[in-house]
């Protein structure tokens, strides 16, 4: 049986009701155990009978036509199996949700760095040496590879407001800044290298890969090879982290496919750290002009955010800047705009809060600026900019407690900004907003109540490190009164019923309905077989009880499995109310007066993302993210050279991820929150939450602690350097 | 090349090609794949193993060599079930996310206390001599060989002083 539901209306909280008591407790993830021991088996690791490794060689211009290599040198090498350049090889990964091909052919080469070949021998070192040695010739054509000179460059209508009079506002305004941000391209940098095993069977593909959204995946491989979809399988139980880079099929899956087919062996290629920087979605850089109009009382009359990012010719994604802007603030005269350079660089895609992890970097930047030129507390600033319906739609906001945020938060950061002197060191306090727009998508579980009194929750959903294993079992549990050791989750299989997927914080809620939809009707059956109203049935540690009845669950079950599918689908709430998590940065840094070196002391987050299913996982992502903010306000800058446009530091050692050292800790607080207007279940995404916005509280907590605004991130040594004192 | 490996104890006689690291050794040859790769450079520390107590990353050695060496890998550390102490406090304080960092994480922390209990200091340590008091500082900058992009720092950092502080209890 299937119970299907789309969010039309708002939803009354039963989980606020049934009694097992799992819902938001800290429980520790079920799949831990294997992790921590090295059990957890991900895509690289299979190791199937007769199996073969590829490795695959990237185009050295920027832009042109292969001419031809040297295959046959290369095939004669020890070991070597075969060297493959196939028309239907990805030239660029897939965008996030496209569930369709991405743009093939590796003959037209459209960046430095695209993949152009694979070579497959029968051992890594073989293949890895092979590759080595296959030597390209090119007809070199001119690229375009700056965002800052392009001269194709377009303006998507969708990201164009004019509303009132922007100028006229500034002209007029009491105090006004007007402000350019920059943010340099950043990397998902996910720890786990991008990998697949691909093997045949007859014309069924199973292909063991990293991916974020499975249902999407299966469409896009079986696309990009043309066969149809039933006969591909993918499977990911286990994803070493992806924060967008996973989101669509990446090169390796497609040419892993096709080498697998043509030897008739299995076939694994993993990418090296420097392919996985040039062959994957990264994020773009961004220029970023905000204007901020406001009154005496520093009552927003006008925003202006206008930007400018990259991609690839003709790839329709362009990174969302301006998102929260849209909904953020008060101000009646509004204009937001977007220019997409087109470069010869590798694509631009999402990377873990597309939008406003670099959006709320300029927009919280300046909205201190603003607080500054009004002698303002930022937060007074920001809750009197608070509006009352969405400044743009005319419809109301769902659950917002971005104000208790900001003052909860204040309290418990100790929130008393003004630079003080520690030796050589300059201490000062920042705080910024947080906000990220809330969304679901259709997704689908089945979950089983087997006759021995346990359940099984079913769906190809991942679980990329966000928790998914352990929120899911918690929803079964408690839904159908049984403690979680009781319920068993399998994810990451396209076999099982298909689900949303890990993408834009959308999947505790998409994939938490369904599972909850699925309980909801093994709970009226269950109901029924007792002899009660569905509303009145307690299900509380396998026992049933409902009007004057009372049964073990196990003889409701009298030795048969139950099963119900769940089919989650947004409805008309989307559109009724603007959705969004909120929170509220803290932050304390110490900059060396002699060095400019910059030390966050300590962090701080407050967050209202409606129900938190497990604290404890909730509260990882949140860490997490802040510490992405680190990393963008202080050490992350992917860099490309100017004149072929490939990515310079592409590695782990030149690309400066936060490492434990620059990270103090993390505090984070939940608000008790519920959202009708989003799910089911209540919840609104937390994965994104803690980064959009974070590092604009370090450069805010910078310029209290020194007077210097840094408007470039990342605020390195250099740009701090400059504005202190000899 | 005709090769002995001893890991976790276990002996294994190997024809290897003199080019495997001993990770890929690890991985490939003893499907031990508890110990990942994350850069394959030295850069991350996903790949750490210990070599006769000491803490090294296998991306950057040559199986050939380990002969005779006695190598630990995070499988050798606990099993589900069985959990070392320290492997069981990564789980109580979330100190992973995806996982894939953990394995490293976990055999990095395992060294790292032994050369605590040594009296090696670090770079941020007050003494070069005596005893070394494993202060958050001095957690931090020991581990920072690890990268861990999920960011699981926090947790990291509490279940490796947790363990310490239940180690020095036992003792
Ligand atoms: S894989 Fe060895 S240090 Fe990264
Ligand atoms: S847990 Fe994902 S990289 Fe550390």
């Amino acid at each position: 049986m299937t119970t299907q539901f789309k969010m039309d209306a708002p939803q009354r909280p039963l989980l606020d009701r049934t009694e097992q008591g799992v819902i938001h407790r800290p429980l520790d993830r079920p799949e831990g155990p294997l992790k921590v021991s090295g059990r957890a088996h991900y895509a690289a690791e299979r190791q199937l009978p007769g199996q073969v490794e590829g490795v695959l060689v990237r185009a050295t211009i920027a832009r042109g036509r292969l001419a031809g290599m040297n295959a046959e040198e290369v095939r004669a090498m020890p070991g070597v199996l075969g060297v493959f350049s196939d028309e239907r090889f990805l030239r660029n990964p897939a965008q996030g949700g496209a569930g369709e091909a991405p743009v093939q052919g590796v003959r037209e080469i459209f960046y430095h760095g695209q993949p152009i070949a694979l070579v497959v021998a029968e051992t890594l070192e073989q293949a890895r040496h092979a590759a080595a040695n296959l030597r390209p010739s090119y007809e070199e054509a001119e690229a375009q590879v700056d965002p800052a000179t392009a001269s194709d460059v377009d303006r998507p209508d969708k990201r164009r407001l004019d509303q009132g009079d922007l100028d006229r506002a500034m002209a007029e305004a009491r105090a006004s800044v007007d402000v350019t941000y920059t943010t340099p391209p950043h990397h998902s940098a996910a720890m786990e290298l991008h990998a697949s095993v691909a093997s045949w069977e007859g014309e069924r593909l199973t292909l063991h890969g990293s991916y974020q959204m499975l249902k999407y995946n299966k469409a896009e491989l079986a696309d990009s090879l043309g066969i149809p979809e039933e006969n591909v399988r993918v499977l990911s139980p286990f994803v070493g982290g992806g924060f967008g880079s996973k989101l669509g099929i990446s090169p390796e899956a497609v040419a892993a496919a096709i080498a697998a087919r043509d030897l008739g062996r299995p076939v694994r290629v993993v990418m090296t750290r420097q392919q996985v920087f040039s062959m994957v979605t990264h994020r773009t850089s961004t220029r970023q002009r905000i204007r901020l109009a406001a009154d005496e009382e520093g009552r927003l009359t006008g925003i202006g955010h206008e930007d400018r990012v990259y991609n690839l010719p003709d790839e329709v994604f362009s990174e969302p800047t301006t998102q929260s802007t849209h909904f953020l603030y008060a101000g009646a005269n509004r204009r937001l705009g977007q220019e997409v350079a087109r470069v010869n660089r590798a694509c631009t895609g999402s990377v873990r809060a597309p939008g406003e992890a670099v959006g709320m970097l300029a927009l919280e930047g300046a909205m201190d600026e603003l607080a500054r030129v009004l002698h303002m507390d930022p937060i007074d600033l920001r809750r009197r900019n608070i509006p009352d319906r969405h400044p743009e739609q005319d419809i109301p906001y769902s659950a917002r407690r971005l104000a208790d945020c900001m003052d909860q938060g204040a309290r418990a950061f100790g929130w008393s900004p003004g630079s003080r002197r520690e030796g050589e060191w300059l201490v000062g306090q920042g705080m910024a907003a947080a906000a990220r727009i809330n969304m679901v998508a259709p997704s689908e579980a089945r979950v089983t109540l087997r006759g021995d009194g346990t359940a099984l929750v079913e769906t190809d959903m991942t679980d990329i490190g966000t928790g998914t294993y352990a929120i899911l079992g918690q929803i079964a549990g408690e839904m159908l009164g049984l403690p979680v050791a009781s319920v068993d989750v399998r994810l990451g299989d396209t076999d099982l019923p298909p689900a949303a997927g890990s993408g834009g914080s959308h999947g505790a809620s998409s994939a938490g309905s369904s599972v909850f939809l699925a309980c909801q009707g093994l709970r009226a059956t269950l109901a029924e077989r007792l002899g009660c109203e569905a509303e009145d049935l307690t299900l509380k540690d396998g026992v049933a009880t409902g009007g004057n009845f009372r049964a073990d669950l196990v003889d409701l079950l009298s030795g048969g499995d139950l099963s119900e599918e769940g089919k989650f689908e947004p409805g008309e709430t989307a559109d009724d109310a603007s959705q969004a998590g909120y929170g509220a940065f803290f932050a304390e840094v110490a900059v060396n007066r002699i060095t400019g070196e910059t030390r966050v002391l300590r962090m701080l987050g407050t967050f209202a993302a409606g129900r938190i299913l497990n604290e404890k996982t909730a509260r990882s992502q949140c860490q997490g993210g802040m510490i992405w903010g680190i990393g963008a306000a202080l050490t992350e800058e992917l860099s490309f050279d100017p004149r072929d446009g490939h990515a310079v530091n592409d590695d782990l050692a030149e690309y400066h991820l936060p490492v434990n050292a620059d990270c103090p800790p993390i505090e984070v607080h939940f608000l008790d929150e519920r959202d009708e207007m989003s799910c089911p279940i209540q919840t609104k995404g937390v994965g994104e939450l803690g980064i959009s916005g974070a590092g604009a509280a370090v450069l805010n907590a910078i310029f209290d602690a020194t007077g210097i605004r840094v408007r470039d991130y990342p605020a390195t040594l250099d740009k701090v350097l400059a504005g202190l004192p000899d | 090349m005709q090769v002995d490996l001893t890991v976790n104890g276990v002996r294994h006689a190997l024809d290897l090609d003199p080019r495997v690291t001993l990770l890929d050794a690890l991985r490939h040859d003893l499907g031990l794949t508890g110990s990942k790769k994350g850069c394959d450079h030295g850069q991350c520390g996903a790949c750490t193993v210990l070599v006769n107590g000491r803490r090294i990353n296998a991306c950057l050695a040559l199986a050939v060599m380990h002969e005779g060496d006695e190598i630990t890998t995070v499988e050798g550390l606990g099993e589900p079930g069985a959990l070392h102490p320290l492997q069981a406090a990564f789980v109580t304080h979330d100190g992973f996310q995806c996982g894939y960092c953990t394995p490293g994480q976990v055999v990095s922390a395992c060294g790292m206390l032994g050369e605590v209990r040594e009296g090696w200091p670090s770079h941020v340590s007050v003494d070069l001599e005596g005893p070394v008091d494993l202060s958050d500082v001095e957690i931090s900058e020991r581990m920072s060989g690890n990268l861990c992009r999920c960011a699981a720092y926090t947790g990291i950092n509490e279940a490796i002083r947790e363990a310490s502080a239940k180690s020095e209890a036992a003792e």
